[in-house]
């Protein structure tokens, strides 16, 4: 075996311990601690990328001393690759530009348990893409839960207590459905490891035997990951969420933690239940729908917000909304469309969450429109990094949102009778993304009027962490819309080597 | 259909108890309740993977005057899936009521609706 097949387990050790290290020591360690720690697993997870790219195949790593069909298992291939190497950057980048605003929110001694949080979220992100263990998933949402809570608590100021409680009981019935499901589904198959329960799934559809809980399974598993990622009528934690945690946690929680949930679920689609058996179950079609109705949702109910970051957190109902219908067009297309913008929507939510920290600063910490206005004048970079993650998500070409819709509308094409409905909620959903999105922008670049209140005295300009973490979010973002070749290729190979 | 439902007594009631628990914390707005339906929630599930183990007449795997054969004992993988959800429930429902000490120490209310609104009063202030 070679030794860079051992980088997937390192990665999520490695985080893993970081944390139960960092209870040791202060704030400051812990906080470079946890940046070292993300730039080594990004790293390892290109190492395992390289390798797979190299080999062309993916691979399984026993874990203990167990083969096959009873023991744990890890495994990597393409997508697993660059999905890692994905959450690591965007983590690294939220980290470092929230670093001052987290060392504000949070009391100084418990500033190293924020950070515990952080190297847990991780370890758990990586253990969701990279396991093939469908019971250590359910552990490690389990686990990822709760860092998640933690980080939206630890900042005890404002509805953030109200806000953790509500997603950790949104949270706790996604879980309890998912965990149902994987007792049903290991009950019918015999099998916890994804590739053997696979081959049972399949053996079971050939017979026309377990029909209903089949249904079931793939109903309790999609409904309970969908309540975890936050789609349509499972969503009023969300804004909550996303609105009072520190800016870090938000941009972690909106980019990344919904995403990893959406991973897996695309993953159990894939590897366990079949892509093809859930498209002749209907089943797409429920996610279709919700996904439809949360992309018009989500931008009614953004528009209507006057507090710029609940508006945020209310687009990102949309964006997910967006992914489901991908996954619910039924196509392979529409899949590779849908990972495509969970990367979109993790690279620019959280560029939009950072950024819109560098214009509360100058603004009074004020987050409604009338004290935003100007605010693109008073912090250029910021504004800057606004307007682009804004245009993103309306989908301006060159930025990685057109992309994605390009991407959706193509794939629409693909499948006869969703093709209409798409094609008009996508123009719908983004003439809405432009209404409160452009509103926004326009206001940060309008001159103050002399009735607005003064602002109160603000720090002159913001920290150089946040500068450079504004810039590389804006990079990531051209990158994935200018050489979105390669990444599009790499989703499409990847989703085949998970067939 | 009943005929079916009594055959699986155990599951039908892992169910039942499932929809129960999921209904409290759903719908329930004390939070001590959610947290207790939370409970009866897990609880009906590791009933279900319990009763799905078990196999009448076989005994718990552990190898005892050398009877080594498979038909012997019951299937543990479930059980150890029980053990591991035990862990992972008592870890939530104790965040989750530490969470609600400290909502009941702010806003003086066990009742959600209740905390929401003070919690929504308290930032317009």
């Amino acid at each position: 075996m070679n030794f860079v097949q051992n980088f997937p387990f390192f990665s999520i050790i490695l985080a893993m311990f970081s944390g139960i290290v960092s209870s040791v020591l202060d704030g400051r360690k812990a906080r470079n601690l946890s940046l070292a720690m993300i730039a080594v697993t990004t790293a390892l997870s290109a190492g395992t990328l390289l390798f797979c790219l190299g080999s062309g195949e993916s691979y399984t790593f026993m874990m203990g001393h167990f083969p096959a069909p009873w023991g744990n298992e890890i495994r990597a291939g393409i997508l697993e690759g660059v999905t890692a190497i994905f959450f690591g950057i965007i983590m690294f980048l939220a980290v470092l530009g929230g670093l001052d605003h987290t060392a504000e929110d949070v009391e100084e001694k418990k500033l190293n348990l924020f950070y515990i949080m952080i190297d847990l979220m991780l370890s758990s992100l990586l253990a969701l893409v990279y396991t093939n263990d469908l019971f250590t998933a359910y552990v490690f949402v389990e686990i990822n839960t709760i860092a998640g809570c933690g980080l939206i608590m630890i900042r005890q100021k404002g509805r953030s207590m109200s806000a953790a409680i509500r997603y950790m009981i949104m949270s706790q019935l996604g879980s309890g459905l998912f965990l149902i499901g994987l007792s049903i589904l290991y009950d019918v198959t015999g099998h916890l490891l994804m590739s053997p329960a696979r081959e049972s799934v399949e053996l079971l559809v050939a017979a026309g035997s377990y029909r209903i809980p089949m249904l079931v399974i793939m109903a309790v598993i999609g409904v309970g990951l969908a309540i975890k990622s936050g789609l349509y009528p499972f969503h009023y934690w969300i804004p909550d969420t996303y609105g009072y945690a520190t800016p870090t946690a938000s941009a972690v929680l909106s980019g990344l933690v919904s995403k990893g949930y959406i991973f897996l679920l695309i993953k159990i689609f894939y590897r366990v239940l079949g892509y093809d058996n859930l498209v002749s179950s209907q089943m797409v079609n429920v996610l279709y729908v919700f996904g439809i109705t949360g992309m018009v949702m989500g931008s009614i109910h953004a528009i209507h917000e006057t507090d710029t970051r609940r508006m945020t957190a209310y687009s990102s109902v949309a964006q997910i909304g967006y992914i489901y219908m991908g996954m619910g067009l039924g196509t392979s297309y529409g899949m590779v469309a849908a990972v495509f913008h969970i990367f979109t929507h993790s690279a620019t939510k959280a560029l939009l969450f950072i950024s819109a920290v560098g214009l509360y600063e100058v603004s009074g910490d004020k987050k409604d429109y009338i004290s935003l206005r100007g605010a693109g004048y008073r912090n250029p970079l910021a504004g800057i990094g606004f307007t682009v993650g804004a245009l993103s998500m309306v989908g301006f070409p060159m930025l990685s949102g057109f992309i994605s819709k390009l991407l959706f509308a193509t794939s629409a094409l693909e499948s006869p009778h969703k093709m209409l409905p798409t094609i008009i909620v996508l123009a719908v959903s983004t003439t809405l993304n432009a209404v409160y999105f452009l509103r926004l922008v326009i206001t940060l670049y309008s001159r103050r009027r002399p009735e607005d209140a003064p602002i109160p005295e603000t720090r002159a300009r913001s920290s150089w962490q946040l500068r450079l973490a504004i810039l590389c979010f804006i990079g990531v973002n051209l990158v994935l819309g200018l050489a979105s070749q390669p990444i599009v290729q790499a989703i499409r190979d990847g989703l085949a080597m998970f067939g | 259909m009943i005929q079916h439902l009594s055959l699986n007594i155990e599951e039908t009631a892992a169910v039942i108890l499932f929809g129960i628990g999921f209904t409290i914390l759903l719908l329930h707005r004390n939070l001590i309740k959610k947290i207790m339906g939370m409970n009866i929630m897990d609880t009906a599930t590791y009933l279900f993977l319990a009763s799905k183990g078990y196999i009448t007449g076989r005994a718990v795997p552990i190898v005892v005057d050398g009877v080594q054969e498979v038909s012997a004992y019951i299937n543990p993988v479930p059980s150890g899936l029980v053990l591991t959800g035990i862990v992972v429930s008592v870890s939530t429902t104790a965040l989750m009521l530490s969470l609600t000490i400290r909502l009941y120490e702010r806003y003086h209310s066990l009742d959600l609706d209740e905390i929401l609104i003070l919690a929504k009063e308290e930032e317009r202030t």
